[in-house]
């Protein structure tokens, strides 16, 4: 959906482009999958990690105090202003969760794609999280969040698409919950959450 | 004054046609290089300082400990380390073509430069496989490990035994054929190498970190993988000489593995070369000392490196841990064996 395959058939299109050569990949931040359960040995600061928002924009340049105060602000906003100079791979799920968030808003993305992000985060952090990702929302981000969990997408998005190969249903959570749509999917093996802004 | 050998009639300058480059190469090995060593020998009392092939020696040693871990970061970090050893194989593929050339033909070509060429064909096509082998990669790289081994050793017993003998040296690494052409070719090799990776340091880092998020990013993923294999292949042939085919992959590996522990990469990526730096000089030192293999040596040295590090790091951690929570192992100690508990 966002651009890393090229469809098969038909058409995905992201800010009015064919999502897989989009020409705006600028503006989507990205939080893979697992990031929360895989600690690298790769000897990286969170620093270092948030740092990399902003290499799409400035790729061999010098960083200016512009950029540098994109990561800054960056590491505030997620609250993790005080472990800029620790290991990445040394922190908490949670907390490397942040980190990725914070790599995301460095590159002034105004579309955050997750891919289920609290995936081994513990219930607490968890709900911060989602607070989170809801005043993120509320400041303009729209946030595409993919998750199995019927309880969270239900609770936390503005809308819902429930997807297994082909779109089941797509509309808002209210709708959702009263059609057979998460049934006729296969148990609903997929969802996939839309907090439309 | 002594000069880093004078270029005879026997040595073919590779630059020859590119008389800028070979007026700054000489310039580096001969007015650098070569005095600056001179006027250490000179301070220090250290004779074999003084001498041109101990020169070319360190010269490479100090190549090598630099590109070695500059590239091998990216590899170790990207769980890659064994496209090195691939490429040692398929650079000796090379080495063969290069020597079987020179003998069946009245052309003369360096072999370091047939070896660069095809290890460089050998790393897009390593990269290619790896990209489309997913889980499998170790497969794929092993095929064309033993491919172009295969291919040498039929190349090399093709003509009447004649090159096999230039062989060994190639396989097994030896200061003696640091030549001052070869010098030149790693001098140059370094630059292109240090310059490459600066450039590029950026977009190699968030590969080498989140291929994944980097492909989302928009950045074009396999042009810096290819650029890193190549660049691999560059290493490997330039540090082939003193290390050996077989063990020119240490390099790019080991110090890595020593500096993990490091809290940053950049800061990681310096340390490895400060560990690798250590371990080409005392290995090449040791090596004329002894006339034991270089190779051999180097790898012994780093390796030696590598564990004190980690038995530091580890012996810190233990006494940092017992330090913060005394009070508690032994309150904990002493009421395990009050009431029984562990001792039965």
């Amino acid at each position: 959906m966002i651009g890393l395959r090229r469809p098969d058939s038909g058409s995905v299109t992201l800010f009015g482009d064919p999502a897989h050569e989009s020409r705006h990949s600028g503006r989507i931040g990205f939080v893979p999958q697992d990031v929360a359960t895989t600690n690298g040995e790769m000897p990286i600061t969170v620093r270092e990690a948030v740092r990399m928002g902003r290499y799409p924009h400035k790729l061999a340049s010098r960083f200016t105090r512009a950029d540098r105060d994109a990561v800054d602000t960056a590491l505030q906003r997620v609250e993790i202003g005080d472990l800029a100079d620790r290991r990445i791979g040394r922190l908490s799920g949670g907390q490397r969760q942040r980190a990725f968030m914070a790599r995301a808003l460095a590159s002034k993305a105004d579309l955050l794609a997750l891919d289920e992000p609290t995936v081994g985060v513990d219930a607490e952090s968890r709900e911060a999280f989602y607070d989170l990702l809801h005043d993120l929302n509320r400041e303009g981000i729209t946030i595409v969040l993919i998750e199995h969990d019927i309880g969270v997408v239900t609770t936390h998005a503005s809308e819902i698409a429930c997807l297994n190969r082909e779109l089941f249903f797509h509309g808002d959570p209210e709708t959702f919950v009263e059609t057979d749509a998460l049934a006729d999917a296969y148990g609903g093996s997929q969802s996939l959450v839309h907090h439309h802004h | 004054m002594t000069t880093l050998l004078s270029p005879g009639p026997a040595t073919p300058s590779v630059f020859g046609q590119v008389g800028s480059v070979d007026g700054i190469v000489r310039f580096l090995l001969d007015d650098v290089w070569g005095a600056g060593l001179d006027l250490l020998a000179g301070l220090s009392g250290i004779d074999m300082l003084a001498s041109p092939f101990m020169q070319r020696a360190y010269l490479a040693a100090l190549c090598i400990a630099v590109i070695g871990p500059l590239v091998g970061s990216f590899l170790v970090h990207r769980e890659v380390a064994m496209i090195g050893d691939t490429l040692a194989h398929s650079a000796f593929a090379g080495v063969a073509a290069g020597l079987f050339v020179n003998a069946t033909l009245s052309v003369t070509v360096a072999p370091l430069l047939t070896a660069l060429l095809v290890a460089a064909v050998a790393a897009l096509l390593v990269q290619t496989l790896v990209d489309y082998a997913g889980a499998y990669r170790d497969t794929s790289l092993a095929i064309v490990l033993t491919g172009s081994f295969a291919v040498g050793s039929v190349l090399v017993t093709a003509t009447d035994g004649g090159i096999a003998v230039g062989i060994n040296a190639y396989l097994f690494g030896s200061l003696a054929t640091v030549s001052r052409t070869n010098a030149a070719i790693l001098l140059v090799m370094g630059v292109v190498v240090t310059a490459a990776v600066t450039l590029a340091y950026r977009p190699l880092v968030y590969v080498t970190f989140d291929e994944v998020g980097a492909r989302a990013a928009g950045l074009p993923v396999t042009r810096y993988n290819q650029l890193l294999a190549v660049l691999t292949a560059g290493v490997v042939v330039g540090a082939m000489q003193i290390m050996g085919v077989i063990l020119v992959a240490a390099m790019l590996v080991i110090p890595v593995a020593a500096a993990t522990s490091v809290r940053g990469f950049k800061r990681s990526i310096g340390a490895a070369a400060c560990a690798g730096l250590l371990a080409t000089t005392t290995g090449v030192t040791l090596s004329y000392l002894y006339d034991i293999a270089a190779g051999g040596t180097i790898v012994l040295v780093a390796i030696g490196i590598y564990a004190a590090i980690k038995a530091g790091v580890r012996g810190r951690r233990y006494v940092s841990r017992r330090r913060r929570t005394p009070d508690r192992a032994v309150s904990a100690a002493t009421a395990a064996t009050s009431d029984g508990g562990d001792d039965k």
